[in-house]
């Protein structure tokens, strides 16, 4: 620190009120103190410790949702590419996970709801605003493609059974050829709302007046995204025979980087408030598992692929970290909007700030 | 194009974007904390007209109030704060800042500071009147400059209510269309189109609308009201435990996200809605927008008139962080004290940057499929 002659006209510098929390920000330190000489400190007030935004009142199905989305958009895009590249293993078990997992996220997404009777009045309208019309809509189309594609690999693979030596004049035969004509565009469709399924639960998060969901928009669906890729490579290491399973631990290697990255640019950008929710308590210990499980997932895959055991364990430790981040993630957000620490000390920073930058006509506290 | 630029954030006539051909003046209400009583004849009222049910009878340790905080069966809530002078003078410091913020005239379209300052000044009394304790200089001292001595003690009620957002992240998320806009402006649920998915109560600024259960409030359950209630986790006295609400049949909408409604079906027909009818110091008022923003204007410049620097507004600028509120309220302290988000922004005014975001992900996920097809095959 420097020193010259005008220091002692400064006025002593405000000790912070608070509670303890606030002193463990010792890495930058140095850019608070700075920043306290312009901006007024903020210090954190409640109503009664209530929470000001109520945390979204969905159970663990959703959470399990995010992860089974995950694992149909990715599973649909490695049965593409098989079907494409010629691995009809890596096809069939990508055409199953993926219609078996949207399937199953579609009961979860009904069962958590209020009134589950009520579940077809998510398509009684297309709203643009919401990410939940949009997703519902994003996972019948996703459904409907990947419910042909599975319907037509089932065909083929009961005619194929029962062609034997007859000609294949029967019903099924004549099934399988229909189902055949559509195979293609089943493949591609479902591919192309692969991804979308896989990034709209980002967005379903964000668009919330959660803390830690809404502030983390910008990287949340590269983290979801890479998620579901390692869901669906795990699956496919577990049930695809070695001779086919490259594309899936070329998978795993590349997505586990990409998330990796983007979940600590999340973190930062974050800040070092409102990623406390992702640190501590249950989420932070399910986001420490997710780490560990889908580095040495990924590893495993990558090194001991060529072995089914080895490459079967990578796989499963994959799908428990994508898991884990989920339901990491969703814990995360739920803490951040029951403490509301999180809602106030952000807002208030950022109203400061304003304040600080001349702009005083966007507040909604006035006093005229 | 200038029809779509205000949709998602920023002023705009809501009732007019929600495409309603005939015109209604936008209803609003205007809560003057500085003259509540902390009755909560506005709590009675709007049940009894709503055919709210009963949401816990529970004692909370929260001063005078054992409602807890606004949800599926508290439509409006009264807030009850007991300062001490510390606390007091804080808050005149803060409303002082305050004060000196909108000193240099920034705002440039906006209107005049005391703009209809002619309406609903004679129904108003000084806020001393009604807090206990409170240490008034002798009666020569008339309005002035100078402000009031500080108390030693004073109780801060205010009464909740749905903020009727300009731009409402409930009503812009629902994905069935089950929250829609009315020709007043307000926002109300249709009861009978919710499934209950539950995304308004998370995207709600403000934690209004929630979803209703069978065993509401009871701080046992360990919904919303029972979070984080320091001493007194269940050793309340239940008179009706969880399953009495569910079985007996009386409690509707179970499963429905539920929340003040401005008493639409009083509003069609010409009445108050029943909270404001029922205030017995007009602490509720009721009326069209912009006069409810007036009179606002006019009680805050009377209220630092008479020496309380503390008094200033909430929700009546359009610029703010939800386009300006329906329900505006004049408080005594920072907003996070009657448990009010002192920066609301509506979630919304970033969705198109959040799908584009995911737009890039998705590409993202596709090249990283691509990337592990390439290469050797085995």
């Amino acid at each position: 620190m420097t020193v010259n002659p005008f220091d002692a006209d400064r006025p002593p510098e405000r000790v912070r009120r608070g509670n303890g929390e606030r002193k463990r920000n010792g890495q930058n330190g140095a850019r608070r103190r700075d920043e306290s000489l312009m901006v007024p400190d903020v210090s954190f007030d409640s109503y009664y410790g209530r929470h000001i935004v109520k945390p979204a009142p969905w159970e663990k199905e959703i959470a399990a949702y995010l992860f089974l989305g995950g694992v149909a958009g990715g599973s649909a895009l490695l049965a593409a590419g098989g079907r494409a590249l010629g691995y009809p293993a890596l096809q069939r078990v990508g055409r199953v996970a993926a219609m078996g997992a949207a399937a199953l996220g579609g009961a979860a997404l009904a069962k958590d709801l209020g009134k589950p009777s009520r579940a077809l009045n998510m398509m009684r309208t297309v709203k643009l605003t919401s990410p939940m019309s949009v997703g519902s809509w994003i996972l019948t189309a996703f459904s409907g493609f990947s419910g042909l594609a599975l319907a037509s690999e089932v065909a083929t693979a009961i005619a194929g059974r029962s062609d034997g030596g007859t000609g294949g004049g029967s019903a099924v035969a004549r099934v399988a050829r229909v189902l055949d004509l559509v195979d293609g565009p089943a493949t591609v469709g479902s591919a192309l709302f692969a991804p979308p399924l896989a990034a709209y639960t980002a967005v379903l998060l964000a668009d919330t007046a959660t803390p830690t969901w809404h502030e983390s928009y910008r990287e949340l669906p590269f983290v979801f995204v890479s998620s579901a890729n390692l869901a669906a490579a795990g699956l496919a290491l577990v049930a695809v025979p070695t001779a086919q399973n490259g594309p899936a631990r070329r998978l795993a290697a590349v997505s586990a980087v990409t998330e990796t990255l983007a979940f600590e640019r999340m973190q930062d950008k974050l800040g070092p408030t409102l990623s406390e929710p992702l640190r501590t308590g249950k989420a932070g210990r399910l986001l420490r598992a997710s780490k560990a499980l889908t580095i040495g997932g990924a590893v495993g895959s990558v090194v001991l692929g060529r072995n089914r055991v080895a490459a079967a364990l990578s796989g499963l430790a994959l799908m428990a970290g994508s898991a884990c981040l989920r339901f990491g993630v969703f814990e995360a957000g739920t803490a951040s909007a029951i403490d509301p620490k999180y809602t106030v000390e952000p807002q208030r920073e950022r109203l400061e700030r304003r304040r600080a930058a001349g702009v005083v006509d966007d507040s909604i506290t006035t006093a005229r | 194009m200038g029809f779509w630029r205000n949709q998602l954030s920023g002023p705009t006539d809501p009732a007019a974007d929600a495409a309603w051909d005939r015109h209604e003046p936008r209803k609003g209400f205007f809560t003057d904390t500085s003259i509540c009583i902390g009755c909560k004849a506005c709590e009675v009222a709007c049940k009894e007209w709503n055919h709210v049910p009963e949401d816990g009878l529970d004692l909370l340790s929260q001063s005078y109030d054992n409602t807890g905080a606004l949800g599926a069966s508290t439509w409006r809530h009264v807030a009850f704060v007991e300062q001490s002078s510390e606390r007091i003078e804080q808050a005149r410091e803060s409303g002082r800042r305050l004060v000196q913020l909108g000193m240099p005239s920034v705002r440039t379209g906006g209107e005049p500071a005391l703009a209809g300052g002619s309406t609903a000044t004679a129904t108003l009394a000084p806020p001393g009147d009604v807090r206990p304790g409170d240490v008034r200089p002798g009666a020569g001292a008339g309005p002035g400059p100078t402000d009031q001595a500080v108390p030693d003690l004073r109780w801060l009620m205010a009464s909740d209510v749905c903020k009727h957002c300009t731009h409402a992240a409930c009503l812009d998320v629902c994905p069935t269309g089950s929250l829609f806009r009315t020709e007043f402006g307000t926002v109300v649920v249709q009861d009978d189109v919710c499934n209950g998915c539950g995304y308004c109560v998370a995207a709600c600024p403000f934690g209004v609308i929630e979803r209703r259960r069978g065993d509401e409030g009871h701080e046992k359950t360990g919904q919303s009201h029972g979070i984080s209630i320091a001493g007194a986790p269940g050793t309340g006295s239940h008179q009706n435990p969880p399953s009495y609400a569910a079985s007996n049949g009386e409690v509707k909408n179970v499963g429905i996200a539920q929340k003040c409604t401005l008493c639409y079906d009083r509003l069609g027909a010409g009445q108050t809605p029943a909270c404001a009818q029922a205030c017995p110091t007009t602490s509720i008022k009721f009326g069209d927008l912009d006069e409810m923003r007036a009179t606002a204007r006019a009680r805050v410049a009377e209220l630092h008139e008479l020496g309380y620097p503390e008094a200033r507004l909430y929700g009546v600028d359009d610029h703010d962080g939800v386009g300006g509120t329906g329900s505006t309220f004049l408080l005594l302290d920072e907003p996070e004290v009657y448990g009010l988000p002192p920066d609301p922004r509506v979630t919304t005014a970033d969705l198109p940057d959040m799908f584009r975001k995911a737009g890039y992900a998705g590409l993202t996920m596709l090249g990283l499929a691509a990337a592990a097809f390439v290469g050797r095959r085995r």
